[in-house]
């Protein structure tokens, strides 16, 4: 069978895989414990944790495939069974040739060894002789640029040099199979340009790679194909475009809640809609839209503050700001509701990721927090109208010839 | 193999490898050649570990249980004179140590051995059954030059050398099957039973006395000796010292004194210790990962 697309083999089979955890609250760890809670003992653990419900998918071989999903979906989960690390409580996985792992940004070096003895051991757990792990220590070490190192124990290297001397020995095994989470969201630029290359790379030669990442830019510039696991199944599986939409638009949380509680007031809900009403976090470029948040009294409440901030993504530097202050937020007795909605009449936002932040304030003069989002509400611009910064300034342009001609 | 003949070239032109089940972490997944390579890798870069850093360096696995036989010596000779009552005392002392350090340092370690590589086992798969078997290995490399040492001090004591000294090797893989065994056990339970380090601890210490290594079973009380026999390193020991101290010692079938089903137990004990290593290893290497 091939795989759905393309006319290439089937490098990885994954049929109704699933797999269930206890949850490590609820676990006994000592022969105390057990004996004190013999149901347990008898019965097995209370709580499990089911990261993968059936989850059955095609990769062909020389394909460069993106995983994606939010942490805890499950997408680390899988890639542990493709590797053999967990095993799976049901359903098969079937590997056409070697698979070369890079988990959690490592291989699984000791920390207590030099980087020789690491690349050593690691290649003969990956399948190498030992000579042939051996003679490719100096490939490792000149990919991973750190031949000033090699007699360093590796408890002695920064993190960035681990990752680095890790992805590097993956590279080298001559695995048909490369399982990659997460590399491209650590380390240097350069390096991080590289990795992407080395990998296309090698995926032009007829190796299969995996990508795990929760980043959709990683998805759609690098993938051939994606899925979205959401909650222990696939949700999406296809071109990286239409995936990564996806993700934005169904797996991202569209209601926020504030987080506190505690106080005489609070946030019961916030989301983003566009001009029609509907609530989203995609707005094309100069659409209007708006930012709604539910507010709660508990006590009776006379004044309010909301503020509201626009933060460029990944950078979280605010960008914009508005304050709806005490003379327009309403004031609320015991019990109350009312939902205050911000109209953003003409989008000035380029094409990119923002967040919108808020935090519902007291409206007396020392401005004391009642309420806070727990995490900053998505917003996604689309378009093609670049100016090269986040917030384009409504204007107009004018021009007046004049007979003056060229300064001199 | 394949879903589909179709997708795969049937002469095989293009050498697409077929599709396998993943191995899983099993015990021993990945062919033969790869575990032992693997093996004596993990063993070589542990022995070259243990000691480095430190400023005698190799010399510790021999100094530390030359420092244990010296005291031992110093309280058995000098304390207790009990020494004096057997042939040959100090030598058979010094060789009870080096072989019952060999199961005491291999099954001590073990029984965190998982857990202290958890960045390889949370991140790599490989037969997990290496981990344990390493760790004896590398006791067992310290062994092998311990006993030069032993020998060297044997002859210069005066016993005589006879051909039964080549029959070592069966006493050591005897040993060697015990520790493996008990290795095995530990290792898999330590992740999920964290007590299973202090209990082996004060079990160690318990087995250290209840094994003929301060004194030959002989000179024990009936009561006791009987106890002492259903343990399965008694009967290494006996032999030990028959063939390589005092051939006139009684040995693992005499030291019974015809109680002859003591020895009958002590290996059926054996064998279930070993059937239970396999069975727990089995169960738990699959899932020791998710322990950690």
């Amino acid at each position: 069978m091939s795989a759905p697309g393309t006319g290439a083999p089937v490098a990885i089979e994954v049929r109704g895989v699933k797999k269930s955890f206890t949850i490590p609250r609820e676990r006994q760890t000592t022969l105390k414990e057990r004996a004190l809670h013999p149901k347990t003992w008898l019965r097995g653990e209370v709580a499990r944790l089911e990261a993968l419900r059936g989850v059955s998918f095609d990769v062909a071989r020389g394909e460069f495939f993106g995983v994606i999903g939010r942490n805890g979906g499950g997408k680390s989960t899988l890639l542990k069974l493709l590797a053999s690390i967990y095993q799976p409580d049901g359903g098969s996985i079937r590997v056409a040739g070697r698979l070369a792992p890079f988990i959690e940004l490592g291989v699984g070096f000791n920390p207590e060894l030099n980087a020789k003895d690491n690349v050593l051991l690691n290649g003969v757990m990956m399948g190498l002789t030992r000579s042939e792990a051996r003679s490719r220590f100096e490939r490792v070490v000149d990919y991973a640029e750190l031949w000033d190192y090699t007699d360093l124990k590796l408890k002695n290297y920064s993190f960035g040099m681990q990752v680095r001397l890790g992805f590097s020995m993956m590279l080298q095994v001559d695995a048909d199979v490369l399982l990659v989470d997460e590399v491209l969201a650590v380390g240097d630029l350069a390096f991080q340009e590289k990795c992407v290359a080395s990998l296309k790379e090698v995926r032009d030669q007829g190796t299969t790679i995996v990508l795990v990442t929760h980043k959709m830019d990683d998805v759609e510039s690098h993938c051939d194909r994606a899925m979205l696991i959401e909650e222990g199944v696939v949700d999406i599986i296809g071109e990286p475009e239409p995936v990564a939409e996806r993700f934005i638009e169904v797996i991202l949380p569209t209601k926020h809640a504030g987080m506190t509680g505690e106080g005489p007031a609070g946030i019961s809900a916030a989301w983003i809609a566009d001009h029609g009403g509907r609530t989203t976090q995609i707005v094309p470029q100069g659409e209007p839209f708006s930012f709604s948040a539910s507010v709660y009294a508990r006590d009776r409440v006379d004044s309010l503050e909301l503020d509201v901030g626009v933060l460029s993504h990944p950078e979280g530097v605010r960008i914009s700001g508005l304050r709806v202050g005490p003379g327009e937020m309403p004031r609320l007795s015991a019990g109350e509701q009312a939902t205050v909605r911000v109209d953003f009449e003409r989008g000035s936002l380029e094409p990119g990721e923002y967040r919108l932040s808020y935090e519902l304030k007291d409206g007396e003069p020392d401005g004391r927090l009642l309420d806070r989002c727990p995490e900053p509400a998505r917003l996604r611009v689309t378009g093609e109208d670049r100016g090269g910064g986040a917030v384009m300034l409504p204007h107009r342009v004018h021009v007046d010839r004049t007979e003056a001609g060229v300064p001199r | 193999m394949s879903a589909d003949p179709t997708a795969v070239s049937p002469a095989g032109i293009d050498s697409v490898p077929p599709l396998r089940p993943v191995p899983g972490p099993s015990p021993t997944a990945g062919g033969s050649r790869r575990f032992f390579t693997l093996l004596w890798v993990m063993a070589v870069t542990e022995f070259k570990l243990t000691f480095h850093g430190t400023t005698l360096g190799y010399a510790w696995s021999l100094v530390r249980p030359l420092l244990m036989f010296g005291v031992l010596l110093a309280v058995f000779t000098q304390v207790f004179r009990f020494g004096d009552s057997v042939k040959d005392y100090p030598a058979l002392l010094l060789l009870n140590v080096m072989l019952f350090t060999l199961f005491a340092e291999a099954t001590q370690r073990s029984v965190t051995s998982v857990v202290v590589r958890e960045q390889v086992v949370r991140k790599a798969q490989f037969p997990r059954l290496v981990i344990p078997l390493s760790i004896v290995l590398t006791e067992l490399l310290d062994l092998a030059l311990n006993l030069v040492a032993v020998f060297i001090f044997i002859v210069a004591y005066g016993v005589d050398p006879r051909w039964t000294w080549l029959l070592v090797p069966v006493v050591v893989l005897a040993l060697l099957l015990v520790t493996t065994a008990v290795s095995m056990i530990v290792s898999a339970l330590y992740p999920r039973f964290r007590d299973v380090l202090l209990i082996w601890t004060v079990l160690s210490t318990v087995l250290f006395y209840g094994t003929p290594v301060l004194y030959p079973i002989g000179v024990a009380p009936e009561r006791f000796r009987h106890i002492v026999q259903l343990n399965p390193l008694t009967p290494i020991f006996e032999q030990a010292q028959k063939w390589v101290i005092d051939p006139n010692a009684p040995g693992a079938l005499g030291a019974t004194k015809g109680s002859e089903w003591l020895l009958a137990v002590s290996f059926l004990i054996f064998a279930c210790i070993c059937a239970a290593a396999w069975w727990i290893f089995k169960r738990e290497a699959p899932k020791i990962a998710e322990e950690l």
